[in-house]
């Protein structure tokens, strides 16, 4: 019976994610506020607060204070080794969503940077392929593949200890789980260092931008509401791959002769006029 | 002389005013290479003011000489209080943006800090709906660029930037819902907020 039990046991926590990632995803069918850009939709605002607040606590009592110790302590060419080694682990997983959101051109141009810099850049410590003018990682996520398919914004979340989201995003995170192919590659001890690498790269960037961050959370007057803004302009942003019109113009020339690399889409595109109001 | 406003030249003018408004975009005295020149030379003096490396006092000062004279201070500052703006007397408009010039010079000037070393490269322009966006990158030491557009509008009278927006957020917008936050706080009074204003940043 137990045998059994074991047997079956990953495929139960499977489900489980999969019943949490189905919920958050019922939650972005009702209504797509990405129609308007000034009132964000924010349903849950109340106990979202309560996350903001506590999540704010944490930041003061824990998280700030380790990573200005960790950026001190650490080497600055070490700490930005550290950083390029699980931004490129985290590349196959960007290329899975890339191929499942048919962006082939993505997904070879995240593929060539994850070959240059594990081959070049010694396993991804040194950031070659950007130092050659390497086309920008794709940062693909399942969130942005949900986006692709057609999945509506759904509300803003904050979570706690994960911050600001969107429930569409939050079902990718969770789907993100198992999306990277190297997931079931490393194996035991090794993933470890994988975990502590993408930890030593969220210390890194509280740190980097602990200025502009703690100007936001402490600075503000409504820190909640600031927050919420910045991160839905800049998700929207990286969701639509740099612009908000999705659909370029494939008569226009100037447009398709440079696409994918440098001139992307404009962001402006659904902006009102401010001197019509 | 003396009386030179007749009632033939304001016709005159008011029918040139009605063929202004009938233009058709393509006919905007404004045009793609006015926007891009417009932005290279205000990214030539952020380059400059980076490159400079001066104190924080001098970074503002530079910052919000770059303002002035390339971006549509009064329009930012008449957006960012939204309705408000329609309640608010014209002495206190005058009064709030000048205090919303210096909170915004503080604010973003402090940020150029964190550019020292790093320079703005502009990659291209495209037309978008009345206005022009210019997209540019900001290339720092030892992390990936970020995008950055400045989106530029004659519809003032002049040809000046009216937003910035960097990696998708847009400075109006961000400091219309921070501007709103402040009146909140503040239960909608202007003055009240004009004096906060003048602290902050």
């Amino acid at each position: 019976m137990t045998g059994l039990y074991n047997f079956f046991a990953p495929y139960a926590s499977r489900a489980i994610v999969c019943a949490v990632a189905l919920t958050l995803l019922e939650a972005c069918a009702a209504h797509d506020p990405a129609l308007t850009r000034s009132a964000p939709y924010d349903p849950y605002e109340e106990s979202n607060r309560i996350n903001h607040e506590r999540n704010k606590r944490v930041d003061r009592a824990v998280l700030r204070p380790v990573a200005d110790g960790y950026r001190a302590f650490m080497p600055d060419d070490l700490e930005t080794g550290i950083s390029n080694f699980a931004t490129n682990l985290s590349l196959p997983g960007a290329m899975v969503n890339n191929a499942l959101q048919g962006n082939g051109v993505g997904m070879t141009s995240d593929f060539y940077r994850f070959l240059i810099n594990s081959t070049l850049g010694i396993g991804g410590i040194i950031d070659v392929a950007t130092r050659l003018d390497m086309p920008a990682a794709t940062d693909a996520d399942f969130g942005q593949t949900l986006y692709t398919w057609g999945v509506h914004e759904g509300p803003y979340v904050e979570l706690p200890l994960l911050g600001p989201s969107t429930s569409r995003a939050a079902a990718g995170r969770v789907v993100d789980m198992f999306t990277n192919p190297l997931g079931y590659v490393i194996e035991d001890p090794e993933i470890y260092y994988v975990a502590g690498a993408r930890v030593s790269r969220a210390l890194s960037g509280r740190g980097r931008y602990s200025e502009s961050i703690d100007s936001v959370l402490y600075d503000s007057a409504d820190s909640y509401a600031a927050t919420r803004s910045l991160y839905l302009q800049n998700r929207r942003f990286k969701v639509g791959n740099g612009g908000s019109d999705a659909y370029l113009d494939p008569y226009d020339t100037i447009g398709s002769s440079t696409a994918g690399q440098t001139v992307r889409p404009a962001v402006s595109a659904n902006f009102e006029d401010p001197y019509d109001q | 002389m003396t009386n030179s406003l007749t009632r033939r030249s304001m016709i005159t003018a008011s029918l040139g005013a009605a063929c202004v408004a009938t233009l058709p975009r393509g006919a905007l005295a404004l045009t793609e290479a006015g926007a891009r020149t417009l932005v290279d030379n205000l990214v030539r003096e952020i380059n400059r003011v980076i490159a400079s490396g001066g104190s924080l006092g001098a970074m503002i000062a530079g910052f919000e000489g770059i303002f002035r004279k390339y971006g549509d201070v009064d329009l930012i500052a008449r957006s960012t209080l939204g309705a408000d703006a329609n309640r608010t007397s014209a002495a206190q408009m005058r009064a709030y943006t000048d205090a919303f010039r210096g909170y915004i010079a503080r604010k973003y000037g402090k940020r150029f800090n964190e550019f020292i070393g790093g320079r703005i490269e502009v990659l291209g322009v495209r037309q978008v709906k009345s206005w022009y966006e210019v997209q540019s990158r900001v290339i720092l030491r030892g992390e990936a660029p970020f995008d950055v557009r400045f989106l530029i509008s004659d519809r003032s009278g002049r040809n000046l930037f009216f937003d910035m927006v960097m990696e998708g957020i847009s400075l109006r917008l961000s400091e219309r819902s921070e501007i709103g936050s402040m009146l909140d706080r503040r239960k909608g009074n202007i003055d009240a907020l004009i004096a906060d204003l003048r602290q902050s940043g």
